[in-house]
């Protein structure tokens, strides 16, 4: 597999742009009236870039710091007037969701073929585009570029849920399109202010550039963020907090969220939560943190707050709804309020779970969606109300469900018990009111997905309607599995995966608060002294065998 | 006059001369009999007029070949000198006037292919109407040209004269007739506001001559005279580009002219607009930088705000698109107020985006046209990706690129616009000009919404090809752009360089 070590083989650019390819050959030859081509092509063509993107894994470095941190980097100039580069290179935490794209994609193409009927041709160019500007913004390491790929993204996912989506699909899909668009352009402002800092300043503002050659690289930024001044820093920092905080979504910016996922076709749901939302984190520990330490710094405390108001209230809103898919929207929400609270615990334990409870997320929630659109494609509601002892009709179906559920509220043994945890520990190294309300939103969490388990399957199979329905076929099998045994894989040996992002939440640790192992290593009070061997040696997976 | 002089001016001698031949036409391709009175009377017979009209066509589109050769031809004999002013320094075939001229012809070239369909069906007198085109573009090349504000002024009204006439040009439609009406009361006052700016400049300076201009006022201090005559003059070209508070002719006169005049007033004319505005701006005016432009920031403000508002609640995709391009010009008004290189290239940038995206837009709406007026409300466009797959394709990328969304090249315009307001520390302008390209994807979507997600109507389109080939060219310039932005970059920067040279000597090199 020369190609992977081979310098000159641009595999991320052909992992990125293979997804392209084969739209546009659906495009151009194959007529629409040619559904099995159209949909065996998407399948196919998804299925080579997954599998194209797996030996990533195993050429990856993970032991790389400096400039080998990122890899595979492949870079040429795109825009030599404004120094815009081309510039691919990937991380370990790029790289998990890069291969969590990779895999989502297929599943979603996978799991379409009998929910889409309509427009089949566009459909499938759509989820292709879309893959194509997701893993792109991933690889970016280029400021300019990365927003291309981050807005690209938005008009193929537009048109998902405006089309294919449920009775309130236009609303939904102009309200995620305006938000997140709203955000980016003031990230986009961010972006511009940091790029004259860099070359020229901005005299007006009495603000001296450094006298860089301008360039929009975003590892010069990360090695320039501590020349920045704090006010400017401040103002950058919310500019760039409102482009990912709108993504992610926290509390306030939620609201586009519930609506977007519910009218959503399921594979769309499926790779708004797998994927979409996580670049939201993915923008904060790329940018924002290591190039904005100060503005984190300052900002720390209202991020945080709303961290938590997204847990609780998240959890508190989740227990209410009636729609099933409303409420795993709702309950997304909340768990990414987990991610953004271990994210600002600013140290490796809160980072390293952040970052796994990312990909814990897209691995459990996109699974509970394909869940739900299963069962939405055989009765055609998603009412809670309507459902109810479906374990005695469909085993294999309740079974599945059940394990994706435990896996989200966090049961020890799969992965979300190992995300949350980890969360749960970085935070309390830092204050133990977050911790306490983090696990206030653990028990919720538990509480409203045994609620509608208990609401779902057990019970009478009383309403006749249900009676008849039939459990999963091997499609859905095909699906499904996957996503279970990633939750298994993830619940037991998590090493692997820790070992993969250690290097890169190093890298934002020592950018954000450049002193912490300083500060480790010096005689410090109790607290952190106890929590030390495990920042300073961390091998997370034994360490949380220990604990268990 | 010297052998100089004529060579500066030779493309739009060529033009003025093509342009009052197109009159003849009908002498010599056999018109019908009954019509050789005066001009714009309907044609009795359409076969007739169709023959003719053909033809008339095919001339303008030589003409127009010719005087873009000529552009190029005389730009490499006035070779040598960075500016080669003529007639006592009035006009200057520089690279800035060499860019817009380029850009006007073709976009005049596509405003008559966009003609072609609307005169065979409309029976109004071809010649005629070809020949105005002519003129206006005539009057358009002169204002890029003129480094001499009379010399602005005068390009200017032919420009205007011709284009109130054309919006007037269904003289037998109440709404094309007030369109007119009003386009001409307002403009001829604007004129007259802008002459009086003019010479109260003159009292000051004692000269008309940009260059000149520039000098003296870099030894002046503010004055009062000096401060009405340059917020008249900004006033002046503000009407002329359509910025608040001097936009209120452009909504209706867009909605009443005919399309395709409505097509070449949102695009050539207001090109050549504010390749005056930064000329004028760039060049004469840096000195007084500070005074101008907090006025031309609240008006940049304002024009984005009420233009995309405005837009949001619109039905007539031509109205919409009407406020839609005021909020375009409080864009580009973002490149004036920043003085600076970047936001002269932003202007130059912007402006060939916003031309072709625009011409795209309104080959899709004439497309749509299966009356003189019917095909203008965006209900219309119900359904469109089933019946015209590629023009629906087409229009959605347009109105990404006027939304400034990648990999169109309205982001990469709309990104020198942003960094040269930051650049320039005008950060709250930035702010608003990013959130209402967000509001502006709102409205343009309402148009993708009916196109894609709604059910069609089972109405014809009229395609044809002159159609299509506007569409095609104004797509590719729209997604080549966009993607490999780099070959118009570094034209805009050798275009632009002089006049951001000029600036940045009485400014301070920034």
């Amino acid at each position: 597999m020369g190609i992977y070590n081979n310098p000159s083989v641009p595999i991320l650019s052909i992992i990125t742009f293979i997804p392209l390819i084969g739209a546009l050959f659906i495009v151009f030859f194959v007529r629409k009236e040619n559904a099995t081509a159209i949909k065996a092509i998407a399948t196919i063509v998804a299925a080579i870039d997954f599998v194209l993107s797996i030996p990533l894994w195993i050429y990856f470095d993970p032991k790389g710091t400096g400039a080998r941190l990122f890899q595979f980097k492949e870079s040429f100039d795109w825009i030599p007037a404004i120094g815009v580069k081309y510039t691919f290179a990937i991380d370990g935490i790029a790289l998990l969701l890069i291969l969590l794209t990779t895999m989502t994609g297929l599943i979603a193409i996978y799991s379409s073929f009998s929910a889409i009927t309509q427009r089949q041709k566009e459909y499938y160019v759509l989820l292709l585009l879309l893959q194509t500007g997701m893993i792109g913004t991933f690889c970016a390491l280029d400021f300019f570029l990365f927003y291309v790929f981050w807005e690209v993204m938005l008009v193929p996912m537009y048109f998902l849920i405006g089309i294919w989506g449920g009775e309130r699909r236009l609303y939904a899909a102009i309200k995620f399109f305006i938000y997140t668009l709203s955000g980016s352009v003031l990230m986009l402002l961010s972006i511009l202010a940091l790029y004259f800092f860099n070359s020229d300043g901005i005299p007006f503002l009495n603000i001296k550039g450094l006298g860089h050659t301008p360039t929009f690289d975003v590892l010069q930024y990360h090695n320039i963020g501590h020349l920045i001044p704090p006010t400017l820093q401040f103002w950058l920092f919310l500019g760039f907090f409102f482009g990912f905080a709108i993504k992610v979504p926290m509390f306030p910016f939620h609201t586009w969220l519930p609506d977007a996922h519910t009218e959503a076709p399921t594979a769309g749901s499926v790779i708004l939560a797998a994927v979409l939302l996580k670049m939201g984190a993915y923008g904060f520990i790329r940018f924002a943190l290591p190039i904005l330490p100060d503005g984190t710094r300052q900002l720390i405390i209202p991020v945080v707050v709303l961290s938590i108001i997204g847990i609780v209230y998240g959890a508190l809103v989740t227990l209410v709804q009636k729609d099933m898919k409303k409420l795993i929207a709702y309950s997304s929400v909340s768990h990414l309020g987990f991610v953004m609270l271990g994210m600002f615990a600013l140290n490796p334990m809160g980072l390293r779970g952040s970052v796994l409870q990312m990909i814990n997320h897209g691995i459990s929630t996109g699974a509970l969606f394909l869940l739900v659109g299963i069962i939405y494609e055989r009765r055609h509601t998603r009412m809670i109300a309507e459902y109810g002892g479906l374990a005695k009709q469909m085993p294999m179906y309740a079974t599945l469900f059940l394990i994706t559920a435990l896996s989200s509220l966090g049961l020890p043994g799969l992965n979300g018990f190992i995300g949350e945890f980890t969360i749960l520990l970085g935070a309390a190294n830092r204050s133990m009111v977050w911790a306490g309300f983090a696990a206030l939103g653990i028990v919720l969490g538990a509480a409203y997905l045994l609620w509608l388990y208990q609401r779902v399957f057990w019970g009478p199979l009383d309403n006749p309607k249900n009676q008849n329905l039939l459990d999963l076929n091997r499609r859905e099998l095909l699906t499904i599995l996957p996503l279970i045994a990633c939750m298994v894989w993830i619940g037991i040996a998590p090493g692997i995966f820790f070992d993969t992002i250690k290097e890169p939440v190093d890298y934002v640790v020592l950018k954000v608060d450049p002193q912490y192992y300083a500060r480790l290593a010096a005689p410090a009070p109790e607290v952190v002294a106890t929590k030390a061997p495990a920042a300073v040696k961390p091998a997370p997976a034994e360490r949380i065998a220990e604990v268990r | 006059m010297s052998w100089n002089d004529v060579v500066v001016l030779l493309p739009e001698i060529i033009l003025t001369i093509g342009a009052s031949l197109l009159l003849l036409g009908p002498f010599f391709t056999g018109r019908p009999k009954r019509s050789t009175s005066m001009s714009l009377h309907p044609v009795e017979e359409p076969a007739a007029a169709a023959n003719t009209g053909a033809s008339a066509k095919w001339w303008t589109l030589a003409l127009l070949a010719i005087t873009a050769i000529s552009v190029v031809v005389c730009s490499s004999l006035a070779e040598g000198m960075t500016l080669s002013a003529s007639f006592s320094q009035m006009f200057a075939l520089d690279a800035f006037s060499i860019f817009f001229k380029l850009l006007f012809v073709a976009a005049m070239a596509m405003v008559v292919l966009l003609s072609d369909d609307f005169l065979r069906e409309s029976r109004y007198s071809t010649w005629e109407y070809y020949s105005l085109l002519g003129f206006a573009l005539c009057g358009m090349m002169f204002m890029a040209s003129g480094v001499h504000l009379i010399a602005i002024w005068v390009g200017l009204e032919l420009m205007s004269l011709s284009s109130y006439i054309l919006a007037g040009y269904y003289k037998n439609e109440e709404k094309s007739t007030e369109a007119a009406m009003k386009y001409f009361i307002l403009g001829a006052v604007s004129s007259a506001i802008l002459l009086y700016g003019l010479s109260l400049i003159y009292g000051v300076c004692a000269s008309l001559n940009l260059l000149d201009i520039a000098k003296v006022m870099s030894t002046l201090t503010t004055n009062n005279a000096l401060m009405f005559g340059i917020m008249l003059l900004g006033a002046g070209l503000c009407f002329k580009v359509g910025a608040v508070p001097f936009h209120v002719w452009t909504p209706d006169v867009y909605v009443g002219a005919p399309t395709p005049i409505t097509a070449f007033l949102s695009t050539g004319s207001k090109a050549a607009a504010f390749a005056v505005f930064a000329r004028v701006f760039y060049v004469a005016l840096p000195s007084f930088h500070l005074d101008w432009s907090n006025v031309l920031a609240v008006v940049a403000a304002l024009s984005m705000i009420v233009g995309n508002l405005a837009a949001i609640t619109q039905t007539n995709i031509k109205r919409m698109l009407a406020y839609s391009s005021i909020g375009h010009a409080g864009y580009i008004l973002l490149g004036i107020i920043a003085m600076s290189s970047t936001g002269l290239r932003g202007i130059l940038i912007y402006t060939v985006v916003y031309v072709f995206a625009n011409l795209g837009i309104w080959a899709t709406v004439l497309m749509m046209r299966r009356h003189e007026y019917a095909g203008e409300l965006i209900d219309d466009f119900d359904g469109l990706h089933k019946r015209a797959p590629f023009w629906a394709f087409a229009m959605v990328m347009f109105l990404l690129s006027l939304g400034g969304i990648p990999p169109t090249a309205g982001f990469i315009g709309k990104y020198y616009l942003f960094a040269a307001a930051i650049q320039a520390g005008y950060g709250w302008l930035a702010i608003i000009a990013v959130l209402m390209s967000a509001v502006s994807i709102f409205y343009y979507f309402r148009v993708v919404v009916a196109m894609y997600l709604r059910d069609g109507q089972d109405a014809e389109v009229a395609n044809s090809t002159s159609l299509q080939l506007v569409g095609g060219i104004a797509l590719a310039v729209t997604l080549i752009f966009g993607i490999l932005p780099a070959p118009l970059i570094s034209q805009v920067e050798q275009s632009s360089q002089w006049v951001a040279t000029r600036a940045a000597e009485l400014h301070g090199g920034r």
